[in-house]
């Protein structure tokens, strides 16, 4: 990696972001607009006494799911693009390293994650008075974590996909399932030993449970610390697996 | 005689086809190449074989005394791909900066590769919302400004207006007499006049490795055209003997 050419390439996929207002509007409004709804499904349900409101537990999750799901799908057509357009090809035959793109589109991705993660989290803090025990900079640091996983899964994926419909479809098969099995539906403890094992080995699930400790204590506990690691650890491997997945030469 | 590009025996496949045959070819430093042959012939195989993006079956490919594609070799050559391989949503002089980064040049480089190209006046402008032959313009300045030692072009001047293309000739033989190598490849015969030397391709063969003159010396016509055509013939008895 080359911090210049690490940097030129981080400006440049900011760059076209900044270009397409229409997407940037999208990334800011819909988690908002998402939340007034959660806001509203659970407004008259009762809480039992002692545990955290419905929409305290579900909007601390999907503060985590948003950038988790949008940057998946974001990389994967962005990725998908530079391979058909002949970009990735051109950029190959330049002194860029593959980790300096892979690495670019990570932390690219990762700073517009982040800055969904924030408006995101105010919005829930301060309209909907989201509770919770920990610190709300630790909730946009792991929501954060989770658009670096996507973008990671997104660049991985998009070696296997030859069209922008093969790319969509990597999204049902890659994010639902840790959507699915992450604890939120269902907890955990009460599902089948054979899905929790599928659930032990989905990066999302130790996501979310860094979440839930944020939400019930507040000191960040080691449990969450172990947890970003986890999560921190499975980007930086999806990554690397894209970068042996990326060729130079083709047939 | 120093060459800058030599190709020995190469045999590239492309699934179960044979794309290149056993090209044998050399460039010489500080010259104008024209890589000519119909569509499909197999130019811009052998060109992603030059640069290294391709795999290859047989034989080697040797750019500047390294292997073809060699990580000493990414800031010595320049690549312009056919499909103009540009950011639709940049502007113009950001596609040119990013890549001008990439090869350590500064921005003073990346705007001076704009106005070469003829795109100075549309240098604020998205990519996507230049004409076909603009848009290939603004890919050619992101291959110009590495200032690279050996540049490859794969059909620069499809789409430009007839003064733009004479401009862009005269930018590339400019370039060679400061001592670039430049490979220019073209399914159009009549900028293989142009040329320094000429290679022609037809179905993954080479059929000539001269200069125009030469071509046309062997040939036995003035019409690169038709001098063509009297080589590929030439090299095929089988028809000649069927059409008797």
């Amino acid at each position: 990696m080359n911090p210049r050419i690490l940097a030129a390439t981080v400006g440049r996929i900011l760059r076209q972001l900044r270009h397409d207002r229409r997407t940037v509007a999208l990334l800011v409004v819909v988690p908002t607009a998402l939340l007034t709804l959660v806001y509203y499904m659970y407004a008259d349900q009762p809480t039992p006494p002692g545990a955290p409101s419905a929409f305290d537990r579900i909007a601390l999750v999907m503060l985590g799911f948003f950038p988790f799901i949008i940057m998946f799908l974001v990389t994967s057509i962005a990725m998908l693009r530079e391979r058909t357009s002949g970009t990735l090809e051109r950029l190959l035959t330049t002194p860029l390293a593959k980790t300096d793109l892979l690495f670019g589109y990570g932390i690219a991705f990762g700073l517009a994650g982040a800055a969904q993660a924030t408006i995101a989290s105010a919005g829930a803090y301060w309209v909907f008075g989201l509770q919770t025990a920990g610190s709300s900079g630790l909730v946009i640091m792991i929501a954060a974590l989770n658009a670096v996983l996507a973008v990671a899964l997104g660049l991985l994926c998009s070696a296997f996909a030859r069209t922008e419909f093969q790319a969509v479809q990597f999204m049902p098969v890659v994010v639902a399932p840790q959507l699915l099995l992450c604890g939120l539906f269902v907890p955990r403890e009460q599902m089948a030993g054979w899905l929790q094992a599928v659930s032990d080995v989905l990066p999302l699930t130790y996501a979310v449970e860094a979440l839930q400790e944020v939400g019930a204590h507040a000191e960040p506990t080691g449990t969450m610390w172990r947890d970003v690691v986890v999560v921190g650890g499975a980007a930086v491997l999806a990554l690397v697996l894209a970068a042996a997945t990326l060729r130079r030469r083709s047939g | 005689m120093d060459h800058v590009i030599a190709v020995r025996g190469l045999v590239v496949d492309r699934g179960r086809r044979r794309v290149l045959d056993g090209i044998d070819a050399a460039v010489p430093r500080g010259s104008v190449t024209g890589l000519l042959g119909p569509s499909g012939s197999g130019k811009t195989t052998l060109m992603r074989a030059i640069v290294g993006v391709q795999v290859i079956a047989a034989g080697t490919v040797t750019v500047l005394g390294q292997p073809a594609g060699s990580a000493g070799l990414r800031h010595r050559v320049g690549y312009l791909t056919q499909a103009p391989s540009v950011y639709a949503d940049l502007t113009v002089r950001e596609n040119a900066r990013y890549f001008a980064a990439l090869h350590g040049r500064g921005r003073a480089e990346a705007d001076h590769a704009v106005a070469d190209v003829g795109l100075a006046s549309a240098a604020r402008q998205l990519v996507g919302s230049l004409s076909g032959g603009q848009r290939s313009r603004a890919s050619l300045a992101c291959a110009l400004v590495g200032e690279p030692e050996l540049i490859v072009l794969d059909e620069p001047t499809v789409g430009q207006d007839p003064v733009l293309r004479a401009d862009l000739w005269a930018r590339f033989h400019a370039l060679a007499a400061a001592g670039t190598t430049l490979l220019v490849s073209s399914h159009v015969m009549d900028e293989a006049a142009r040329c320094d030397r000429l290679l022609l391709i037809r179905e993954g063969r080479l059929i000539a490795d001269d200069t125009p003159d030469a071509v046309r010396a062997a040939a036995g016509v003035d019409d690169l055209d038709e001098a063509f055509l009297r080589l590929i013939r030439a090299g095929e008895p089988e028809h000649t003997g069927e059409a008797s």
